[in-house]
């Protein structure tokens, strides 16, 4: 099956890639040999994508060596990488939508005498392609006309058409019916046979076992395994994935959860393609409960939160607060009638770095008593109540003047948190509430969401970080391509169970 | 010393007053090359359009009464970008409010001035405001680009005016020889400040527009929204605040000032309405805004250097020959240079300095928080900040 | 107004009105609509708006007419048009591409900028002169072909803008639909991160287009100066590059539309004229104010969002 050289395909030596505080990329060594399937596996955050866009040349790395084929090379972008021979398959196509799927695939690698482009050879070429590798697809078929399926046969053909010899899968099933994943396989397993090495990033196991050669786990940055199906199973796999338990454990007393204060029924709703990102869910959270939504990001929690605090419509389905229909209630009206959100990202739609502090943590009752007479602002009372909060919640500013940018990511978490627990919400939705954030601050955070748990407040915790969900959370549910798969409690919340749900394989 | 120097190379002090003046004296630089290439004296030209608008006999009170519509057109322009609307309709708003105005004016009779003038004004904003408030609604309900709607809309306001006007259209004077509008009655014009010279009373109320624009701006609701959808409508959007209606209402207080504006000027100075009507002053408004950083209190200081470049062009065309189209020069190198902080940064190398606190009862963002990135320069950047 | 429209008898008002001659009027008249409309197709389908078209004719005129008046040379007037358009709109190239204003601005700045510029030069050289103009553009036969009924005195007997006009229509839409430039052009206007991870270099295929559309503006001002009057006057281009712009939208950014879009345009305007001749009492400034209410129905309809090249306006920094 591999070649006749002894050098491997891709060799990397200490890669190292750092952004900002974050080490993406931590000495990572890879090997991945020729006609082999090299599965890439690990959680959100654990390193594989950065690693695969330093292979590409999307990325520089700020230490480490790249051997291909024996020979050491630099990349410094995608047409070094292409020239080489390495192809790259993205997670989000690079697809040009009204364009046809021939001139998309020959785009930058167009042969053409003269400038003018023979557009029916094209089409002949590309689809003799397409039939050789079992990649059938119409040639002047417009990509943005194709399922998601079509599209990504196109994304390969691409790769194939420059001479791929090393392909690279970014997590490839995430948008696929297990039919068309299937079809994929096939067409992996037929490209190996020819020699092509593949590279496969993904965080689920089945695949992984029905598919790779050999397996490299990776987590918060680093190797963690080099394994086989053979000598790894999923279990072994889920424990390398999500890592033994945390240090950071809050001490809560068991919840006393009282009446259901947030029902999500039949749930459905379309991301911004117009395809189902929620998938029917429904859910309830009482008064006085955690309960967290474990999953791999993508899954559709984004929509699902934005669906529940109204700034996106769903598609079928209802959301209720209490005794009242909330649905296609508007995101004031929702926020008013007692649901505080913190959103996934701080940074657009969490707050406004470029306002003061305490402007942020007004930013949804600025128009309201106390802070406002008619259309007068009181801003000794907002003065106040920020001096409040940043007590409360031990902000470090230099003061409610302060321009938030100006202070460091927890600081800015915990003002956002700060807002919205101030306002005595009912229920808190709180989406990935601590990421980006230093370890006190996270601290902070997660114990003032277990006190005003309490106090009887209703709180659905969505974040990828499965610690984080696994101490805070009094169920867990478990999210996989927008469905819930399981709703657990007490002895059954077991981290490799989870992780396996959460991958899609059990 | 220390705290002298400290103030000097803070970045609100860089931001608020070093840019906007050295992107003045580019500009002066930049129209001094173009008069030497067309072969006069960049000294004579810019020592008789300083002449022109200052020292010469009523050159003062000229001045001011090109000032005012500025302040208006300015403020109104200003009260866009901070909310990340580039309304490049003023021009056809100002017409609007001053077809409206005029109307009231010759068609009200009978009326005490002290009826009449506010009931024109009115008019005259409503007018701008009427116009404005088109495109508004098209942004926030088909979210169609403000800048192709408005500019279409001037031509559709300047292309109007001349039928009302032009060959004894609806609204002109059917006894005059030249096309215009009736004069208005004798109780809508504006009373004269100082007696003597043209300065009329639109001035005190383009005085009082200022700290009103402030106010709204820093101290009501309205402003702080209108100032969290400029800076991050997304944040603002989750936040609960209607990122449509601001749009919308912005859009309106931007036509109804242009408006105002417009009326001012048939109502203070022409006292009836010619139907080619502006230089451009829409559009000089724009440098305005932002020469003055959308700062309310700096449109004052922006707004009288404009008007003292338009009054004083004048007569730098009759004595040198320069054409007084030169301040155009001037305004777009301004505009350049407040609108492209890389540029300033690459042409002095200039460093990046520590953000300096910011009082929330100032208006919004003498200072922006943010450490210098390079992020595309937003409207709402610029504007803002 | 209305019973002057009505009353009129259809028939009369089709000898009358002499549609042939109407029909070449409306060609000529679309000529700089329709060059400055393929500049905007080219530009935005890379990703740069373009509302600097007007200060580019403007300006284009001006240059165009100087350079021809000082070599009594309308060749040489006509390149220095070119070259002038090419080279302003790469200033408004590498303020938005390089130092990142908005695209908007930039445009905005050229236009005021010409203005001022036009204005100064034009008072200090140009207005007091008595030296003879250099003429305008012959008109060229082309034989044979001129002497078809109808399509000959319409397409066959025109000036060389006009000629070339026609020519582009064709040949840009050739470039954008069946070139390499043009399928890489507008990739990167549709999803420059897709362009980039494809290899192209999306700022090199901004820098051309802008600058072709800089050259496509400036045959545009030409007409005005070399063919038109054989004159330049201040504000002589009247808001065409607008009205262009508006067509390059009507036409859905592409060539062959934003060329019958400008005939559309042109149209409402000649025949405003001539209806205005025949003493039917329709208020001329209404038929010209359609470019500019179809633009704006055009663009608040589903349609301008979704046909604009979708990362248009938007700058675009590498990772």
């Amino acid at each position: 099956m591999g070649r006749d050289g002894d050098a491997p395909a891709l060799s990397l030596h200490g890669i190292v890639k750092t952004y900002g505080p974050v080490r993406a990329n931590d000495g990572v060594d890879l090997e991945v040999r020729w006609g082999e399937v090299h599965a890439l596996l690990g959680e959100n955050g654990a390193g594989k994508s950065t690693l695969m866009n330093v292979v590409y040349g999307l990325t520089r790395p700020d230490a480490g060596e790249i051997v291909f084929d024996g020979r050491p090379v630099t990349i410094s972008g995608p047409t070094d990488a292409i020239r080489l021979g390495i192809g790259m398959v993205h997670q989000h196509f690079m697809l040009i939508p009204p364009l046809t799927v021939a001139e998309n695939v020959i785009l930058g690698h167009e042969t053409a005498r003269s400038g003018l482009m023979d557009l029916a050879e094209a089409r002949a070429e590309v689809g003799d392609l397409a039939r050789r590798h079992g990649l059938e697809v119409d040639p002047a078929a417009r990509a943005q006309d194709l399922s998601v399926g079509l599209q990504q046969r196109v994304e390969i053909l691409k790769a194939l058409y420059r001479g791929a010899r090393l392909l690279i899968l970014d997590e490839p099933t995430s948008v696929l019916t297990p039919q068309e994943a299937e079809r994929l396989f096939d067409v992996i397993r037929s490209l190996t046979a020819q020699g092509t090495a593949v590279i496969f990033i993904t965080h689920k196991l089945g695949e992984v076992m029905a598919v790779a050669d050999r397996i490299t786990v990776m987590r918060r940055g680093q190797v963690v395994a080099d394994t086989t199906p053979a000598e790894s199973g999923p279990p072994d796999l889920a424990r390398l994935m999500v890592g033994r338990p945390v240090l950071l454990r809050v001490d809560k007393k068991p919840a006393r959860p009282g009446a259901a204060l947030l029902r999500l029924e039949g749930l459905r709703v379309d991301d911004d393609r117009h395809q189902p990102a929620v998938d029917g869910v429904d859910l309830e959270v009482r008064a006085g409960e955690i309960v967290g939504l474990a999953g791999v990001e993508g899954n559709g929690q984004e929509e699902l939160v934005e669906a529940i605090v109204g700034l996106r419509s769903p598609r079928s389905g209802r959301v209720v607060l209490g005794t009242q229909d909330v649905t296609r209630l508007g995101t004031r009206r929702t926020l008013h009638a007692g649901v505080s959100f913190i959103p996934a990202d701080r940074h657009r739609m969490g707050a406004i770095l470029e306002l003061a502090v305490a402007d942020n943590l007004v930013l949804s009752d600025y128009d309201r008593p106390p802070f406002a007479r008619g259309i007068l602002r009181r801003f000794q009372a907002v003065w106040e109540y920020a001096l409040k909060a940043i007590k409360a919640f031990d902000i470090r500013t230099e003061g409610p003047a302060q321009p938030l940018g100006s202070l460091s990511g927890g600081n800015q978490q915990k003002l956002v948190v700060a807002r919205e627990l101030s306002t005595d919400p009912r229920v808190l939705v709180a989406s990935q509430p601590t990421r980006g954030v230093d370890v006190g601050s996270i601290e902070f955070i997660h114990r003032q969401i277990v006190a005003r748990r309490d106090q009887g407040l209703a709180v659905l915790l969505v974040s990828s970080e499965l610690d984080e969900v696994l101490s805070l959370a009094d169920r867990v549910a478990v999210i996989y391509r927008g469905r819930i798969v399981a709703v657990l409690e007490g002895d059954a919340v077991e981290r490799e169970r989870i992780g396996l749900m959460m991958a899609g394989a059990a | 010393m220390e705290a002298v120097g400290g103030l000097l190379t803070s970045r609100r002090f860089r931001d608020a007053v070093l840019l906007p003046v050295i992107s003045l004296l580019c500009g002066f630089a930049v129209a001094s090359i173009v008069v030497v290439l067309s072969g006069a004296n960049p000294i004579d030209a810019f020592g008789s359009l300083f002449q022109g608008a200052f020292t010469n006999r009523h050159a003062v009170p000229e001045t001011l009464i090109a000032t005012i519509p500025y302040i208006f057109l300015g403020l109104g322009v200003a009260v866009g970008f901070r909310a990340g609307l580039f309304n490049i309709g003023a021009e056809g708003q100002f017409y609007l409010g001053a077809v409206f105005g005029v109307f009231v004016g010759f068609n009200l009779h009978g009326l005490p001035g002290i009826v009449h003038i506010p009931v024109a004004f009115l008019a005259g904003m409503f007018g701008g405001f009427l116009w404005a408030s088109i495109p508004g609604v098209l942004k926030a309900r088909f979210g169609a680009h403000e800048v192709i709607t408005t500019i279409m809309l001037n031509y559709v306001a300047f292309l109007l005016t001349d039928y009302l006007i032009n060959n004894k259209g609806p609204l002109a004077d059917k006894h005059a020889t030249a096309p215009k509008t009736p004069f208005i009655d004798p109780t809508a014009q504006l009373p004269l400040l100082l007696p003597g010279s043209r300065l009329h009373m639109g001035l005190i109320l383009a005085l009082l527009a200022v700290p009103l624009v402030w106010f709204l701006l820093a101290r009501t609701t309205i402003g702080f929204r209108i100032r969290a959808v400029g800076l991050n409508a997304s944040a603002a959007r989750a936040a609960g605040i209607s990122v449509g209606w601001t749009l919308v209402t912005v859009m309106g207080i931007s036509g109804a000032m242009a408006g105002l504006a417009g009326a001012d000027e048939v109502l203070g100075v022409s006292h009836f309405m010619p139907p080619s009507f502006s230089v451009g002053y829409g559009f000089d408004a724009i440098a305005v805004a932002l020469l003055a950083r959308s700062n309310p209190w700096a449109i004052l200081p922006s707004a009288f250097l404009f008007g003292a470049m338009r009054s004083g062009a004048g007569f730098m065309q009759l004595v040198t020959g320069v054409s007084a189209d030169l301040i155009s020069i001037v305004q777009a190198t301004v505009i350049t240079f407040v609108a492209a902080p890389l540029l300033v940064r690459w042409i002095f190398r200039l460093r990046e300095v520590p953000a300096a606190p910011v009082h929330i009862a100032e208006v919004g963002g003498l200072g922006a928080a943010a450490t210098g990135s390079v992020a595309p320069t937003t409207l709402e950047e610029t504007a803002s900040s | 107004m209305s019973s002057g429209l009505l009353a009129v008898n259809l028939q009369q008002l089709f000898r009358q009105v002499d549609l042939l001659s109407l029909a070449t009027l409306t060609i000529v008249t679309a000529t700089p609509l329709t060059l400055a409309a393929l500049g905007g197709v080219m530009c935005e389908r890379s990703g740069v708006i373009n509302i600097a078209l007007e200060g580019i004719m403007l300006t284009t005129a001006f240059v165009g007419f100087v350079a021809a008046l000082v070599t009594h040379n309308l060749a040489v007037g006509l390149l220095a048009a070119l070259v002038s358009g090419m080279l302003i709109a790469a200033l408004h190239a590498v303020l938005s591409i390089e130092f990142l204003v908005d695209q908007i601005v930039s445009g905005t700045v050229i236009n005021i900028l010409a203005l001022g510029i036009t204005g100064v030069f034009y008072r200090t050289f140009l207005q007091q002169q008595n030296v003879k103009g250099p003429g305008t553009l012959p008109v060229w036969r082309i034989p044979l072909l001129s002497d078809i009924p109808w399509a000959g005195p319409i397409f066959f007997r025109n000036q060389g803008v006009t000629y070339a006009m026609l020519v582009l229509v064709v040949v840009v839409h050739i470039i954008l639909f069946n070139t390499v430039w043009g399928l890489r052009t507008r990739a990167c206007g549709e999803h420059p991160l897709a362009a980039d991870t494809a290899g192209i270099n999306v700022k090199l295929v901004r820098y051309v287009n802008v600058i072709a559309s800089g050259a496509l503006g400036g045959l545009g001002g030409s007409y005005f100066s070399l063919q038109q009057i054989g004159n330049f006057l201040p504000g002589i281009t009247g808001g065409r590059g607008f009205i262009a712009l508006a067509a390059m939208i009507f036409g859905k950014w592409t060539p062959i539309g934003a060329f019958l879009a400008s005939l559309l345009f042109a149209g409402a305007d000649t025949v405003g004229v001539r209806l205005q001749y025949l003493g039917v009492r329709l208020p001329t400034q209404f038929l010209s104010m359609l470019p500019y209410v179809l633009t704006i129905v055009v663009v608040a309809g589903a349609m301008g969002r979704a046909i604009a090249p979708a990362a248009v306006g938007r700058p675009y920094r590498k990772a």
